[in-house]
């Protein structure tokens, strides 16, 4: 099973490796890890998209409690959440393609970012299954570079990790 | 509010005063570029004593041991480099067993990090996996706050090494110093009470307990709680086990005793683990040297609860039914109250039934060896130790056969005489940990049992052992076997002993003597019991003590890796 768990944790040097260590170390997936600090620049909000099993998860969530630099964990998966991911996406772009991404970009409420004689850059926002999907409607040939960012995530409604 | 405001001291003198202010009796070290202005400050002041050792492992065991033998903090202070990477194993071996440490390193300077300069390694990065926490101190402002932090998450929630590494700039950097008296750090809440709810169903289960079992590991010796196990278990007068980490948690001469469980453990103990209905673990971890292959465990149904102050502990090998997260000695205060409080007492039939059952397991007497063997069989030394020494010694031990032997013949009737590597299992422990076990109790009767094999591997530290004057008694079984991986090899790989034949072994009675301690050869059988009272009458010689045992003995019972913890091999069936 896929989780997504959003982590609050000091904005510290070393907390990040501290989290990414453990994953290794103990064997546990990482999909996808992204960071940053939030509106109180002594903490950072880490989402982590992983799979396993609940046994599993839920030993995660407990080893990540268990760092000293982590300050709340929660499965964000066990409700409702939303989730959003940005991907940017370089493709082939020649005149005589152009109007045909452009429409694929608009069709996946992209945004078409930077040109040069050949190429598109498209911005791309949506949960993972989203930019998946636009990944795989464009010919393989056609795409030159991604670069995704990774999940956020955030509860719906009156939900909220904060301490 | 801050105790101390004085004018402005180097980073040097702030670590000192720190661990004064910590009431730091030992620090145990070996100096290095990084730390002369530490040692400098140690070398201007007597209420911290350092312990000189012959090497960095030493040095972070024998803190160890200092903190086992008596429940205060063990602190280790090393050089960068080479320094630290010595440490390590000893600062992995207190990790694995949860053993409240603060180990100080020397770094090199600030704008040297990262530069590949001369001794440098990345403390931080090498030690995070085995530590419970670490700290790189950038600023000699934050540094007396943070050697604060290190003493308070060391000895809360679930206890752990700490380390503090320091630049050797910062020390000599100035700033006024300050020692918080309180600490408190939003990430970190250990939680001390159990959840009223979960004590209550947990009482209720144990009431109802046809054939119930108490088993207790490393947890309730950290947390200073065989006071109140041993009231709960004499209470209910239900089976107790204890783990090799919780040897000691309860009288091991009491009746309601089953001995050790585990790889090594007794048949009853093992047995009654496997059969019972209702299981109480406490401050234990259903580890696989424990339970053996959980999935065998999970076989027979029973209800489980689990009380630990580490909830990641808890379901992690074995799913628990009622979870109780809590600082042991409190959560048991808990239980016996409500239990006292209740009218209903346990079921004395099925109680009474159980206990014939674990009698009739007690009859295979799963212990029993040849003991009118002509060769020195280890059994009979550990037996004799246990009886020369009244029972109250603190003993410490190597890894390998005679540390299983240690465990399942000296009945440890209380906490904290039991000293070894149990998680990481680390051979050359036990002399450097019976050294910091001494200095913790000055007066105390210490024995390391060990083997050639590990005895070698912190030798050294004899040395050590004359400057201080520490009259440890060391007991090797000398088997010329690393007996152990022998014993393995002659179950699982067809008796092909590679590379596991202790060749070229030192005459261990000059050795000693060259060390300026005294050795003593014993190579029958009865002179295994003058040897020892001999040598502990010696209340101030170290006297080692090399007995040729057996090499052909092996420990049972034992659970071979991967089975069950039922599918015991006993003696008799080979
Ligand atoms: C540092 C380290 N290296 C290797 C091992 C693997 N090992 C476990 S027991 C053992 C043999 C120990 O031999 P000895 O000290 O003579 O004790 P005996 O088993 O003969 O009693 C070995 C090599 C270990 N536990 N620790």
């Amino acid at each position: 099973m896929r989780h997504i768990i959003s982590i609050l944790l000091e904005n510290e040097a070393g907390a990040l490796s501290r989290v990414s260590g453990l994953f290794s170390a103990r064997g546990y997936n990482i999909e996808s890890l992204t960071v940053a600090p939030t509106e109180d620049a002594s903490m950072s909000r880490m989402t982590i998209v992983t799979t396993g099993s609940e046994d599993v998860v839920e030993q995660i969530t407990k080893q990540l409690n268990k760092l000293i630099e982590v300050v709340k964990v929660v499965d964000l998966s066990e409700a409702e959440h939303i989730e959003r991911e940005l991907m940017l996406i370089k493709v082939r772009a020649s005149v005589k393609e152009r109007e045909d991404m452009k429409r694929m970009a608009d069709i996946f409420r992209g945004r078409v970012i930077d040109v040069s004689d050949n190429t598109y850059t498209i911005e791309l926002t949506g949960d993972c299954r989203k930019l998946d999907a636009f990944i795989q409607t464009l010919d393989a040939g056609a795409i030159i570079e991604t670069v995704r960012t990774g999940a956020s995530g955030i509860g719906r409604g009156n939900r909220v990790l904060r301490v | 509010m801050d105790r101390v405001r004085t004018a402005e001291l180097t980073g040097a003198e702030i670590v000192i005063r720190c661990l004064q202010e910590e009431g730091v009796e030992y620090v145990f070290g070996y100096p290095g570029g990084a730390v002369l202005y530490l040692y400098d400050e140690l070398f201007k002041q007597d209420k911290v004593k350092h312990v000189l050792v012959r090497h960095e492992q030493g040095a972070a065991h024998a803190a160890d041991g200092y903190s086992r033998a008596s429940n205060k903090v063990g602190v280790c202070l090393v050089t960068s480099g080479p320094g630290v990477t010595n440490a390590v194993t000893g600062i992995a071996t207190a990790y694995m067993d949860s053993i409240p440490m603060v180990i100080i390193s020397g770094q090199v300077p600030t704008a040297a990090i990262g530069l590949d300069a001369f001794q440098e390694v990345d403390a931080v990065g090498i030690t995070r996996p085995c530590v419970k926490h670490n700290f790189l101190v950038k600023d000699v402002r934050l540094l007396a706050a943070t050697i604060k932090k290190a003493f308070y998450l060391a000895t809360t929630g679930r206890p752990g090494p700490v380390l503090v590494d320091i630049p050797k700039d910062v020390t000599t950097h100035k700033t006024e110093f300050h020692y918080p008296e309180e600490i408190s750090l939003r990430s970190y809440n250990p939680v001390r009470k159990g959840h009223s709810g979960q004590v209550k169903k947990a009482v209720q289960l144990l009431l109802e307990a046809k054939r119930p079992m108490i088993y207790t590991g490393g947890g309730v010796v950290l947390s200073n709680a065989s006071a109140q196990l041993t009231a709960l278990v004499r209470q209910l007068g239900f089976p107790c086990t204890n783990t090799l980490m919780g040897l000691g948690g309860y009288p091991a001469t009491d009746k309601q005793f089953l001995g050790m469980l585990g790889m090594h453990g007794t048949y009853e103990a093992n047995m009654a683990m496997q059969n019972c209905d209702v299981l109480l673990a406490i401050g234990a971890r259903f580890d696989d040297r424990v339970i053996g292959n959980p999935q065998h465990f999970a076989q027979n149904p029973r209800k489980i609860v689990h009380i630990d102050i580490d909830p990641s502990s808890i379901s992690k090998r074995v799913k628990v039914d009622v979870p109780i997260v809590g600082h042991v000695p409190d959560v048991l205060d808990d239980l016996i109250k409500l239990l006292r409080a209740g009218a209903q007492q346990p079921d004395a039939q099925a109680l009474a039934a159980w206990w014939t059952q674990i009698d009739e397991w007690r009859g295979r007497d799963c212990l029993k060896y040849d003991r009118t063997s002509k060769i020195i069989k280890p059994q009979f030394v550990i037996e004799k130790l246990w009886e020369v020494t009244g029972g109250d010694a603190i003993v410490t031990s190597d890894v390998g056969q005679h540390q299983m032997w240690a465990a399942q013949f000296y009945k440890f009737d209380k906490p904290r005489r039991w000293i070894n590597s149990g998680g990481l299992g680390t051979m050359g422990f036990g002399l450097p940990a019976a050294m910091g076990a001494r200095m913790a109790n000055p007066g105390a009767t210490v024995a390391c049992v060990t083997g050639e094999s590990s005895i070698q591997m912190c030798l050294q530290e004899l040395s050590t052992c004359k400057q201080y004057r520490l009259p440890i008694k060391i007991i090797n079984l000398n088997n010329r076997y690393m007996g152990m991986v022998r014993q393995w090899q002659e179950f699982f790989h067809g008796n092909r002993y590679s590379e596991s034949y202790m060749d070229a072994l030192p005459d261990f009675v000059k050795l000693a003597e060259g060390y300026g301690h005294r050795g003593v050869l014993v190579d029958k059988p009865a002179d295994v019991e003058p040897a020892l009272r001999d040598a502990f009458k010696r209340k101030d010689e170290l006297v080692f003590l090399d007995f040729l045992t057996d090499q052909t003995e092996n420990v049972f019972p034992m659970v071979p890796g991967g089975k069950g913890i039922s599918e015991m091999i006993l003696a008799e069936e080979l």
